[in-house]
């Protein structure tokens, strides 16, 4: 099995954060809440980046267009735990459908500018449609989910056992599907379109279903993040966020779900340490993005990775 | 809704197209050329505003300005061509993270050495004021615009069309590897039209400063328009940029008076449109 490295680091790392997180004070423990649900974006765009070879750069939409459905429905509408997942899922998956018909007739680097333009789409209404999205202003006080457990998740502590349990859910989900036929499939269509189309495999299936799948588990990791930030703004749909999940994936190793996962780790981490040192963070980050492409291409864990 | 309205709303409408020609026109070309996705335009163009205004401060010449911050941010673009952007030939997910670390550095960049306010390039008096026309009042400075647009895309156009240079960069965008075998130095027609594309977009920058203003966010907020503009014209095409411009222009415009709510759903569902119809946009080939 070529991803096994990555299973095991994968597997260290969620086990070693779950261990020693109880000791932890509070802000080491947001971040790691941070890292759990940003590594399930990474997780999903991997499906289309690594997987099926289509680099998405508006992959935030679905994750905003969920996380603006919890945000309203909490805020507005008091709805439970349940609903906000069960609507934010749906919405963030109808989205993906109706830009994957578009998304997927389009091959290469057009693949890339539609969905950027489509992504521009969810950040225009997100930051003009102010009667339901309050604009620049974000919406504020989404509560923490509550009523449906034992115990409290508004503490840091139970929070990201919660969150946590989601990323490995995603991972494990994500896991089986790429080890299934239709996973396998997707890594064919990545290697050779035209061979797999003579097979007899439609193609266009195949991407359009990854497509909404991804863009599915996106607004998975979405819903979490508008519990864990209490607040969701136009930044959560920009196109620096779709960008920044493509470095995630990159730094990682496209191909090996926990790769990326651990590169949204890595950059959350990043972020939140230089950030307390300088203002001028933009200006690592876009060193960042330039040393990752120049230095490890195929991201930190694809270095390690055996040659195909 | 009046007559005066409409006419107005598409003057506007053009207006902001010729300014939009400017910075898609270069972005196109580079495509064309290059196959790079070049995240970084956006900020060309706010870089290139910046420079403007303080050659404008210094100078008191809007001409100056004009051309200092044109040719500044030509050479940043031949900088980051040849040094980066060279290696990375046929990569576009490599492009892609590379021209953004590009871009949030400039932006971080700008912010430092400009700080957060919004500042307006100051025009020359030729240029203030009002046309008035059969009682409908057109802005001086929106007229110079679109006279300025026509000047470049014709020059564009013939540079291209007749003469050797631009016959070795239509070469180069249909078959980049068969322009080479025939002699063509394709990496030095990629860096001049590499250059040419942040001269144009820099150029868009320093007009745009006298009726967007300068101010930081402008260069993530104008780059979708010049995706939009290339994907509708058609990667790579002259004529494409040019029918693009206007009608994203035009659409940009009417969407945000008429349903200023739904702003860029009245940009972008035409473009999901014309992409469904023709996938390669309006000019593009396959």
């Amino acid at each position: 099995m070529r991803n096994r490295r990555a299973v095991v680091v994968g597997v260290t790392v969620a086990a070693g954060a779950a261990v020693v997180a109880p000791f932890l004070s509070a802000y080491p423990l947001t971040l790691l809440t941070q890292a759990a649900i940003v590594g399930i974006l990474a997780m999903s765009l991997d499906l289309l980046l690594g997987y099926t070879g289509l680099p998405s750069l508006g992959h935030a939409a679905y994750f905003g267009v969920a996380a603006y459905a919890v945000g309203i429905l909490s805020t507005e509408y008091r709805s439970g735990f349940f609903t906000c997942l069960l609507v934010g899922l749906t919405l963030a998956t109808l989205t993906a459908a109706v830009f994957g018909l578009l998304a997927i007739r389009a091959t290469g680097t057009y693949f890339l500018m539609i969905t950027l333009a489509l992504g521009m789409v969810v950040w225009g209404l997100a930051f003009r449609w102010v009667s339901m999205t309050k604009g620049d202003n974000g919406i504020a006080g989404v509560p923490r989910p509550e009523g449906f457990l034992p115990w409290s998740l508004g503490a840091p502590l139970p929070f990201f056992y919660f969150t946590l349990l989601a990323a490995l859910v995603a991972w494990t989900l994500l896991g089986l599907l790429v080890r299934s036929p239709f996973g396998l499939g997707l890594m064919g269509i990545r290697e050779s379109e035209s061979r797999m189309r003579a097979l007899g495999y439609n193609v266009w299936l195949h991407k359009y279903l990854a497509f909404v799948i991804a863009g599915g588990f996106a607004g998975f990791a979405g819903v979490f993040w508008a519990y864990y930030n209490g607040f969701v703004s136009p930044v959560d749909v920009q196109l620096v966020t779709s960008v920044e999940t493509l470095l995630m994936v990159a730094l990682g190793g496209p191909g090996t779900l926990a790769g990326p996962a651990l590169g949204a780790a890595v950059i959350v981490f990043l972020k939140n340490f230089v950030s307390v040192y300088t203002k001028r963070w933009l200006l690592i980050l876009g060193a960042v993005y330039i040393g990752v492409i120049l230095f490890a291409p195929r991201g930190v864990l694809g270095a390690f990775r055996r040659e195909r | 809704m009046t007559a005066e309205f409409w006419i107005t709303q598409t003057f506007n409408g053009l207006s902001y197209g010729a300014l939009l020609f400017l910075l898609a026109s270069g972005l196109s070309l580079i495509f064309g050329v290059m196959r790079i996705v070049n995240l970084a335009h956006g900020s060309y163009f706010l870089l290139g505003g910046y420079v403007g205004l303080s050659v404008a401060w210094r100078t008191r010449s809007f001409v100056a300005a004009l051309l200092a911050g044109a040719l500044a941010i030509a050479l940043i673009g031949v900088g980051m061509e040849r040094l980066f952007l060279r290696r990375l030939s046929g990569q576009t997910l490599g492009q892609v993270l590379l021209t953004i670390g590009f871009a949030l550095i400039f932006q971080d960049l700008a912010l430092l050495l400009w700080g957060g306010d919004p500042y307006s390039l100051p025009v020359p008096p030729a240029l203030q004021g009002v046309l008035t026309v059969g009682g409908l009042r057109f802005p001086r400075y929106r007229l110079f615009i679109m006279a300025l647009a026509v000047l470049v895309g014709a020059s564009l156009w013939l540079a291209l069309d007749r003469t050797r240079v631009g016959a070795m960069i239509r070469a180069a965008v249909d078959d980049a590897e068969m322009a080479q075998g025939v002699g063509i130095r394709v990496p030095t027609v990629s860096m001049g039209v590499f250059a040419l594309g942040a001269f144009l977009a820099a150029l868009g920058g320093v007009i745009g400063g006298g009726f967007l203003g300068v101010y930081p966010g402008l260069d993530f907020e104008i780059l979708p328009y010049a995706f939009v503009v290339v994907i509708v014209g058609g990667l790579g095409s002259l004529p494409g940029a040019m029918v693009g411009s206007l009608l994203v222009g035009l659409l940009d415009n009417f969407g945000k008076a008429l349903f200023p709510e739904l702003a860029y759903f009245t940009l972008f569902a035409p473009m999901a449109l014309i992409l469904a119809l023709r996938p390669t946009g309006l000019f593009g080939r396959t």
